[in-house]
């Protein structure tokens, strides 16, 4: 196949940016998305020209590096697919495809269609510790785990932080990936006892990261690579009320 | 935390005020609502309604305040978030996409918002304070009163109503406030943490119906003056 590729080129984060045009020819139906634009870089190193800079690591959806904005839709817009999951059979020879970074105010970009993602870092450290023992192993099922909780947690548990909830969301609001964060430790009754620190911290970082606010208009939900529900959102909300109501206040750094 | 500051500082916060003044409005459309379609009950008791509500002080300025009050807080907390909102992607995505599954009720309810918020005030001008100016019949709201010399609010509905370019703009605003309770009752539950698996299908059905219901209700009035239903 081939395929015009038009791509958000950026040297650094102080360079304003354009759109280029490229030809990806002879594309292989059966190439990822990421793979088609090795092919596309290796002919530009060979015409000694700039390649394009994109993120990748284990190129089989489980660690949320990949991060292209294809046609306007986060990781390309297949149900529970990252881009590099994405394959070329989904396109038609002689397509057009736009190609850009995520964007939002707490992911700049550092090059081309790579985003400085530190922010989920620093909400992450927010979230602090999780008590566990330390000493011999626990004896299996000495600490009961409802089925359910144990589902419910795994679900949110999935989410790889690739920030696809961000790049897709009309406000760029993290609270679907903060959220999930905070179900799944929540769910656990080795997290469970963090959780009311744990949620003022976490929204409190999320907040001075620069993220927008859910309008709950379910973007980030039908992106998402791990298919995390809105429900995530809803139980945060609740947890945070909670946590309110009790007097927490934010750790002082 | 402080829980003033958690609530006006922080942005799940922010959406509790949303949420919370947002429902309380939505309780009163429907009071509202239920209040006026006593007119289909005849004049006496839409007028007894009206003289009991008038002749209560005690009962409507509070009523008043509170809605005044949460009105406030419902548009500084929209307006607070939408700006965080736009702060939060200051490049857009190429030819500007509509966002991925989300519904156009969702997309719009800053704009609904503000047309709804001018047809309030609109609505307050032409039956609260009844200004002769704005209700485009050529009469005196303020004379009208029944045979108990009570204000006939029946008349003044009838009245009122006759006008076509005033009954469409109430058939426009009770469209657009719909569509905003639509999106708004669900995403309520969703900011105060009411939702989950369970309840998540019934509690979008209720928006639904809602406000479908509050639609209908409301625009029954005005069409049953225009078809000559209400003399």
């Amino acid at each position: 196949m081939n395929l015009t590729l038009t791509v958000w080129r950026q040297k650094n984060a102080s360079d304003p940016g354009r759109f280029e045009n490229y030809a990806a020819k002879d594309i292989i139906p059966d190439m990822s998305f990421l793979e088609m634009l090795d092919v596309v870089n290796d002919r530009l190193v060979a015409e000694g020209r700039e390649p394009i800079a994109f993120d990748s690591d284990c190129r089989e959806g489980i660690c949320g590096a990949c991060s292209c904005v294809i046609n306007g839709v986060p990781h390309g817009g297949h149900r529970g697919t990252t881009a590099c999951q994405l394959h070329m059979r989904h396109f038609k020879d002689g397509d057009t495809i736009v190609i850009e970074p995520w964007r939002a105010k707490a992911f700049p970009v550092i090059r081309d269609l790579v985003t400085d993602r530190s922010a989920f870092d620093r909400v992450i450290q927010a979230g602090g510790f999780v008590s566990v023992n330390t000493g011999g192993t626990p004896d299996a099922n000495c600490l009961p785990v409802p089925k359910e909780n144990a589902d419910l947690a795994m679900d949110a548990a999935q989410c790889i932080g690739c920030g696809a909830c961000v790049a897709a969301c009309k406000n760029a609001s993290a609270m679907l990936f903060v959220s999930a964060k905070i179900g799944h430790l929540g769910l656990l009754p080795q997290g469970a006892v963090e959780q009311e620190r744990r949620v003022i911290n976490m929204v409190a970082q999320m907040d001075a990261e620069g993220f927008g606010n859910c309008t709950v208009t379910g973007s980030c939900e039908a992106v998402c690579p791990k298919e995390i529900s809105l429900n995530f959102i809803s139980r945060m909300n609740r947890d945070y009320a909670v946590a309110l109501l009790k007097g927490r206040q934010p750790d002082r750094k | 935390m402080n829980l003033i500051t958690g609530l006006f500082k922080t942005s799940i916060g922010k959406k509790f005020i949303m949420a919370v003044t947002g429902g309380g409005l939505f309780l009163f459309v429907i009071g509202h609502m239920l209040g006026n379609l006593q007119i289909f009950l005849g004049p006496e008791h839409i007028n007894a309604y009206g003289h009991f509500l008038q002749h209560s002080p005690e009962i409507l300025w509070p009523a008043r305040i509170g809605l005044l009050a949460f009105v406030v807080l419902h548009i500084w907390s929209a307006i607070a978030l939408s700006r965080e909102n736009q702060a939060a992607r200051p490049v857009g995505y190429r030819n500007s996409p509509a966002p991925v599954a989300a519904s156009y009720q969702s997309r719009v309810m800053a704009m609904t918002g503000l047309i709804v918020a001018s047809f309030i005030i609109y609505h307050l001008l032409h039956f609260t304070a009844q200004t002769e100016a704005v209700n485009f019949t050529g009469y005196d709201f303020k004379h009208f009163s029944d045979h108990r010399a009570r204000h006939d609010v029946y008349h003044m509905m009838v009245v009122g109503f006759s006008s076509k370019l005033a009954s469409s703009f109430y058939i426009l605003g009770m469209a657009l406030l719909c569509l905003h309770l639509n999106h708004g009752v669900n995403a309520m539950f969703q900011s105060l943490g009411l939702k989950n698996a369970a309840y998540a299908k019934l509690i979008e059905r209720f928006a639904l119906i809602s406000s479908g219901v509050i639609f209908v209700g409301n625009c029954s009035i005005p069409l049953a003056v225009l078809a000559g239903l209400l003399k």
